[in-house]
């Protein structure tokens, strides 16, 4: 304030002042939310698209049922069960032997709340618990969940609050803060916890370890619903797998092969007070709740578990399904489509592109309606929409072309299963929310999440409901942090993605640089990002982290891929290779893990290159034998004919320049 | 004038911002985001210019909802004014200047708050607690302006 002026003027300064601290600061506030939400919009574009890859191979299973009965596709593997159910314990005593030198909880039967506490114990110090134990409990586990019903009633009546928890997907320190706030399960703090424990977070076998345990303590108040993660080939995909196979070197086998039969007993859904259907995906307009309390869970382990015997069958299948559900787009396709201006106004989010998808739930039909009549097929489908549907806001039912399975459902589809089951709300999961939970469809929808921090530190918060007697739900949520590190972390994602696209992208610029100077427009070069990768993301407000502008404002697109390079630089092999390798490295990683039935880590030369070629010529890449057998040599350290393929496919991981970004994990 | 080139962008630039807070992909943003969306189209409107700018988009029977149509024309030609002209860094120095009465390069907690919720259009408590959380020196349990501004300016495009 200037001495001299009117103490009237003076309060205007301030005022002013204030007025323009406080717009700027509100200006700045929303720019960090507008980088929040597009760094979360990068993880879930990523994320879907790596789904929908995943269950094409389910629903497109079906094109074969002229080669392959339907029952041998649907029956679980025969784990044999040569010792009677209450011998099993002792069985594991005699075989395993649990040496002194370990540290860890031992379990005995039938387990206690002293039990439950020393795994909670070990688990925060990082310890194992040895797998004599592991094993015992999930077959005391499995013994238990077989008598229970696919739907569970339960009712409030007599305890004070019921809560239901969402995702956790291996992030321990969620579960465990969860049980810090609400304390943990009992007789008068019940729980139920929907689906999708396991993958991604690198403690999904703690998570399960603690939640059998409890279940096994209190069969009556804590609940598990099956999600779709629970599921062999997700868990080869998305992390679990590896988990256990890392952590269990002798055992892994034998417990993989003893929760693939777990899951596929957990039951489906739970009901409180025949108001409250809490499941984990969603509903269709055929869902049938009788149906589903009817037929026998435990035969849908997996689609694919009795093909995976590793022979060149399976081969076959696989790589046959990838080539219906989506024809490897090749370069000169993507000119094609260049040539036919690209749309301003998208359809919706996910689906650009993917035109050719043929989903279980059809395209215009009713869900199921062009399907034969096959019994083990509405079963299939029953499950595959209660555990993969996602709510929306318009009416009708569509299928759910983003996950490739299960579908969107609308508000109508909602009041009419309520209406025909006398529903007040239904609780669900599956969907990943900023906030922890959503409400949807006029408050009778909503969705719990429960994994915080869940594509990275800060990304979103996690939570759980609380259920009083009437069965009005109160949100608890938790964990809060900074926008920072999840930018960079999916921009590093991003960038992966576009490294792996760099051919097809490099001719993509192209087609927009007619005089060859190595600079398109800003419009052209977002048209041209969109075409490639189909994330549908904000391409202009990311430019300026993904490309180098001149003076005049246009892209030198190349500038793309300055500071991306492969982790390890693999001499004499065509960049073409290298860029298919980067791409496809999640698909061969499971194609690699069934073949090698004794999870030693290690596949033949001869088997990698059969399988190399197989796949490589389904997507209609040209290899020179040559050049391939000198990188297959040169990953064959030891000379023993055996290449260790974690390490192979390590070699392909997109790695920045040392120094340009923090040590953030990868994008799974 | 304008070519039709540059409106194109304009307006594909504005889409952009709106689908990202288009959680249903049905051209529809909560009310509440009209903010964040034409900030982060590089706007400084006030809180009052705002809710101006909200009764021109909104439906004659507020939903809660606004849709693409009515915000795009809208929108384009705030662009095209350049209204809500950006705060130079200076200007905002100078703002942070004029609360500081003995000009020590610093603005206690109790001032600012005072400041900032009751003057001007004033903050809720949630704002001036964000704000503090990482304007606030703790050790002085005051704000050092300059070193704030810094640490803040985001770089523009």
């Amino acid at each position: 304030a200037h001495p001299g002026t009117s103490l009237c003027h003076q309060m205007l300064f301030f005022i002013r002042a204030a007025i323009l601290i406080q717009n700027w600061y509100r200006f700045t506030m929303a720019r960090l939310e507008m980088r929040r939400r597009y760094s979360l919009s990068i993880f879930q574009s990523i994320e879907y698209a790596d789904e929908q890859d995943q269950l094409q191979v389910f629903s497109t299973l079906l094109f074969f049922f002229p080669f392959v009965p339907v029952s041998h596709i649907f029956t679980s593997p025969s784990v044999s069960q040569v010792v009677d159910e209450g011998l099993y314990l002792t069985e594991f005593e005699k075989k395993i032997d649990v040496p002194d030198s370990y540290y860890g909880p031992r379990l005995s039967f039938p387990l206690t709340v002293e039990d439950a506490n020393a795994l909670l114990h070990a688990f925060r110090n990082e310890q194992l618990l040895h797998a004599r134990y592991v094993l015992q409990l999930l077959y005391e586990t499995r013994r238990v969940l077989k008598e229970m019903p696919n739907i569970t009633h339960l009712s409030t009546s007599y305890s004070k609050e019921i809560t239901v928890c969402g995702d956790l997907h291996g992030n321990l320190d969620d579960l465990l803060l969860i049980f810090y706030k609400n304390g943990l399960p009992s007789e008068q703090n019940r729980y139920v916890f929907n689906g999708d424990f396991v993958d991604r977070g690198k403690n999904s076998m703690e998570i399960l370890i603690i939640l059998f345990a409890f279940l096994l303590i209190y069969p009556n108040d804590l609940h598990l619903n099956r999600g779709n993660h629970e599921d062999y080939i997700m868990n080869l995909r998305y992390g679990f797998t590896k988990e256990v196979s890392k952590k269990y070197k002798d055992h892994g086998q034998q417990i993989l092969c003893l929760l693939r039969d777990v899951f596929s007993w957990l039951p489906l859904a739970t009901i409180i007070d025949s108001k409250v259907l809490i499941l984990h995906g969603g509903i269709s307009d055929t869902t049938d709740l009788d149906f589903l309390n009817a037929l026998e869970r435990n035969k849908l382990t997996c689609l694919l578990s009795s093909l995976c015997s590793g022979n060149s069958f399976f081969f076959f299948f696989f790589l046959k399904l990838k080539s219906l559900m989506q024809p490897p787009k090749s370069v000169r396709d993507r000119q094609d489509q260049l040539k036919e201006r690209i749309p301003t106004t998208r359809p919706s989010k996910h689906t650009a592109g993917k035109t050719q998808h043929i989903s279980l739930s059809g395209s215009a039909e009713p869900s199921g309606s062009n399907l034969p009549p096959d019994p083990a097929l509405k079963e299939w489908k029953q499950i595959l929409d209660i555990l993969w549907s996602d709510p929306r806001s318009q009416n009708g039912c569509t299928p759910n072309k983003c996950r490739g399975g299960g579908c969107y459902f609308g508000p109508d589809v909602t009041a009419k299963l309520f209406e025909r089951y006398n529903l007040k709300m239904l609780i669900r999961s599956h969907e990943f929310k900023p906030e922890g939970y959503e409400i949807s469809h006029n408050g009778k929808v909503i969705t719990i999440f429960s994994a915080s921090n869940y594509y990275e530190e800060g990304s979103n918060r996690g939570a759980y409901i609380k259920l009083n007697p009437e069965l009005i739900p109160r949100f608890v949520q938790y964990q809060v942090s900074k926008v920072g590190t999840i930018e960079s972390s999916a921009l590093k994602c991003l960038r992966e993605k576009i490294y792996a696209h760099r051919s097809e992208l490099t001719s993509a610029f192209a087609q927009y640089d007619l005089n060859g100077t190595g600079r398109i427009s800003v419009n052209d070069w977002a048209a041209a990002m969109e075409s490639v990768l189909q994330l549908e993301l904000p391409w202009r407000m990311l430019r300026s982290q993904l490309a180098q502008t001149t003076p005049d404002g246009e892209v030198d697109f190349m500038s793309c891929f300055y500071d991306l390079k492969i982790g390890q630089p693999i001499k004499e092999v065509q960049p073409a290779l290298v860029e298919t390798l980067c791409r496809y490295r999640k698909d061969l990683e499971i194609i690699f893990n069934v073949i090698d039935k004794d999870r030693s880590g290690l596949i033949s030369l001869e088997e990698f290159g059969q399988t190399w070629k197989l796949f490589a010529s389904h997507l209609g890449i040209d290899v020179y034998d040559e050049s391939l057998d000198k990188l297959v040599l040169s990953i064959d350290y030891n000379k023993d004919g055996h290449i260790d393929f974690n390490e192979f496919l390590e070699a392909f991981h997109v790695a920045e320049l040392v120094g340009c970004l923090g040590s953030s994990p990868s994008c799974h | 004038a304008i070519s039709d080139g540059a409106v194109a962008e304009i307006e594909k630039k504005i889409i952009e911002a709106f689908e990202v807070f288009d959680h249903e992909c049905n051209k529809t943003v909560d009310v509440r985001e009209i903010g964040s969306i034409v900030r982060s189209l590089g706007c400084f409107p006030t809180e009052a210019e705002l809710h101006e700018l909200l009764a021109k988009v909104e439906e004659e029977e507020p939903t809660g909802h606004i849709h693409l149509e009515k915000f795009l024309p809208v929108m384009t030609k705030v662009l095209l004014d350049r209204s809500y002209r950006p705060i130079p860094e200076d200007v905002l120095l100078h703002a942070f200047e004029v609360l500081d009465e003995h000009k020590c390069g610093y603005i206690t907690k109790e001032e600012l708050v005072k400041y900032l919720t009751k003057e001007g259009e004033p903050f809720t408590q949630e704002e001036m607690e964000d704000m503090l959380s990482t304007a606030l020196d703790p050790e002085t349990n005051s704000v050092h302006y300059r070193d704030y501004i810094s640490m803040m300016i985001v770089d523009e495009t």
